[in-house]
């Protein structure tokens, strides 16, 4: 953790997030090399890695709104199935009629050159993430005008009425979903490979996300969260800021729906692309553990959050479940700060934030 | 007579079967400094909102410089440079005071990119500047939660300066603020008032207050307008006094 230098007034260092001290040099490069060393070091892991790095999108794309505005989404899954769906028809569509592909549930008879893939997956991927940012100002004019729980809600249906409703749609395949087409080539390069975008990707949506903080966007997002009726009362554009959040939310998750679809080889909607139950809710777990409303907390989550789950799904299975219903329950329950969140507490001065001390002279008596 | 900045017309207001607002009229004079008194439940609080648009008035019209308002939303209003402040005071408690300062700049002409501009040096300076006005300076990078009630009301007040509004609704300022506090407050909000050239509507218990501040007070008791005139005036009203004595 990057220790903030105050200057001889005590104020903490202002405007970029992005500072060059050297504890900060050592960890963004360590975290750096370590992402790229990982699956040459562990190759039998790559996909779990590549996963951890997909959590972590998941995490810091929630935190935007979740922790940041205090709009807790039950629904961002919509954006990473969307995003899945919109790339598997682009890159079918572009070279073969999509409906007859899916009749064919998968038996060949459509091949792609290489040149093909790798063209229709950049198309894919790019038309997934402009769909999803669409798809967010079109549902935000409607969920945006809720608040609390009813908003949680909400988003929750906007997610699991788009798996039914894609679920019953033949032409994209309908509950038998959709086989991708395949990676040219080794598959064991295939694995490289999704692994360097979900890597760049989750890198991506960290240096945006630090970059959108140290902007007036960063506390526009906290005032709505603190107070969004006095939010409006001073003027903010409030559903601006709301819609755009969301949007940005959106437009990162649906590029990482399109290189999950790859990734598996095999879409349908329910389990794969809108699996609210699972990385739905892992999401948000994810965050309330490592601390919300932090860069780093969304973080310090996905990593603890992936290893246990990892763990508990080797040595735990058949019990997966119950551990972690139990761990829910002890965040919810005993830990709601999260680890960044606790440690923000104990050691202020990390993060540049200033308590009163007991020497401080009142502002009254200063009058 | 001065020219009136705040017109407002027949303003009636109900909720379920409770009259809050009934036939209220009542002028705020530009560049003067308005006061609004009255026993508790007479409507006052009802007023500012129905000025600043937090609910749809049943009749009436409000205007403001010429231009009626009644059917636009907060933050409409608020970027037309009329800004209220709230009775309970409300401040962006898990952020500190600089950055609820910078927050509060005037949204008025706001771009879409402007979203994601830097903070400029001088809405910094400017912001300091004004935290030292209330006599907060010293308090500027602690979490405005954190502060005492007083000070969140120092802080809300600096932060309806930096907004730079045409007119500012006080919402009883003084409530709340330590008494050798409130002698300071009055000067601060002669001087946003003659400095700044702010157009003051504010509603006040503290009589004393009130009455050494406002060129003209209007009186409410149970929704409707009772009295209106100078502090000297108010003070021999029969009307007001029985209001206030509970004669009514």
């Amino acid at each position: 953790m990057a220790v903030a230098t105050t200057d001889k007034d005590g104020a903490p260092e202002q405007g970029s997030g992005i500072s060059i001290s050297l504890g900060s040099l050592l960890l963004h490069g360590g975290i750096l090399v370590a992402g790229i060393a990982a699956p040459l070091i562990w190759p039998a892991y790559t996909i779990q890695l590549s996963v951890l790095w997909l959590m972590i999108v998941f995490a810091l794309t929630w935190d935007i709104l979740g922790g940041q505005m205090g709009y807790n989404s039950l629904g961002n899954i919509f954006f990473f199935g969307a995003g899945m769906y919109v790339s598997a028809v682009v890159q079918i569509g572009l070279y073969h009629p999509v409906g007859e592909y899916t009749d064919s549930a998968g038996q060949g008879f459509y091949a792609f050159t290489e040149a093909q893939y790798f063209t229709g997956l950049a198309a894919g991927i790019a038309a997934a993430a402009v769909l999803s940012s669409l798809f967010a100002i079109i549902f935000g004019r409607i969920v945006f005008g809720l608040r609390g729980p009813y908003f949680a809600i909400g988003t929750l249906g906007v997610a699991i009425a788009a798996g039914e409703l894609i679920g019953a749609w033949d032409w994209v395949g309908g509950g038998s979903g959709i086989s991708m087409p395949p990676f040219p080539g080794d598959p064991d390069i295939g694995k490289y490979f999704f692994y360097a975008q979900n890597f760049l990707l989750a890198i991506s949506v960290f240096i945006f996300c630090k970059w959108l903080y140290s902007t007036r966007f960063g506390l526009a997002l906290n005032a709505i969260r603190d107070d969004e009726e006095k939010a409006e009362g001073m003027g903010i554009h409030t559903l601006r800021y709301k819609m755009v959040a969301w949007s940005i939310a959106a437009f990162f998750l649906g590029i990482s729906g399109a290189i999950f679809g790859n990734m598996t080889g095999f879409i349908e909607p329910l389990e794969v692309a809108f699996p609210t139950v699972t990385f739905g809710i892992f999401m948000v777990l994810m965050v309330l553990l490592g601390g919300k409303g932090t860069i780093w907390g969304p973080i310090v989550g996905a990593v603890i959050f992936h290893v246990i789950k990892e763990v508990t799904w080797t040595y735990l299975l058949g019990w997966q479940w119950v551990a972690l219903g139990a761990l829910i329950v002890i965040i919810v329950v005993y830990f709601q700060e999260g680890v960044v969140g606790w440690l923000m507490r104990k050691k202020p001065e990390w993060f540049g934030i200033r308590v009163e001390r007991k020497d401080d002279t009142p502002a009254e008596a200063a009058e | 007579m001065k020219h009136a900045i705040i017109e407002i017309e027949h303003v009636t207001k109900t909720f379920g079967g409770v009259v809050a607002n009934r036939d209220v009229s009542l002028d705020v004079e530009e560049g003067g400094i308005t006061g609004l008194i009255g026993p508790n439940g007479s409507g006052k609080t009802t007023l500012f909102n129905s000025i600043v648009g937090y609910h749809p008035i049943d009749s009436g019209s409000i205007r403001f410089q010429g231009q009626e308002i009644s059917k636009f939303r907060v933050q409409e209003i608020a970027r037309l440079g009329l800004l209220r402040t709230f009775q309970q005071t409300r401040i962006y408690g898990a952020m500190n005071c600089v950055q609820n300062m910078l927050i509060s700049i005037p949204h008025r002409k706001a771009k879409f990119l402007d979203m994601f501009d830097r903070q400029a040096r001088a809405d910094t300076e400017k912001g300091e500047s004004l935290l030292d006005f209330v006599g907060l300076y010293e308090k500027r990078y602690l979490m405005a939660g954190d502060l005492s009630f007083g000070q969140q009301k120092l802080l809300e007040f600096a932060m309806a300066l930096m907004n730079e509004p045409t007119v500012l609704l006080l919402d009883e300022p003084t409530a709340g603020i330590n008494p050798t506090l409130i002698n300071g407050l009055i000067d601060r909000l002669r001087r946003a008032n003659e400095e700044f050239g702010i157009t003051l509507l504010v509603i006040e218990h503290n009589m004393r207050v009130i009455m050494n501040m406002a060129h003209k007070i209007y009186c409410l008791a149970h929704g409707e307008l009772l009295a209106s005139g100078t502090a000297g005036e108010i003070q021999k009203n029969q009307n007001v006094i029985d209001a206030y004595l509970g004669a009514h």
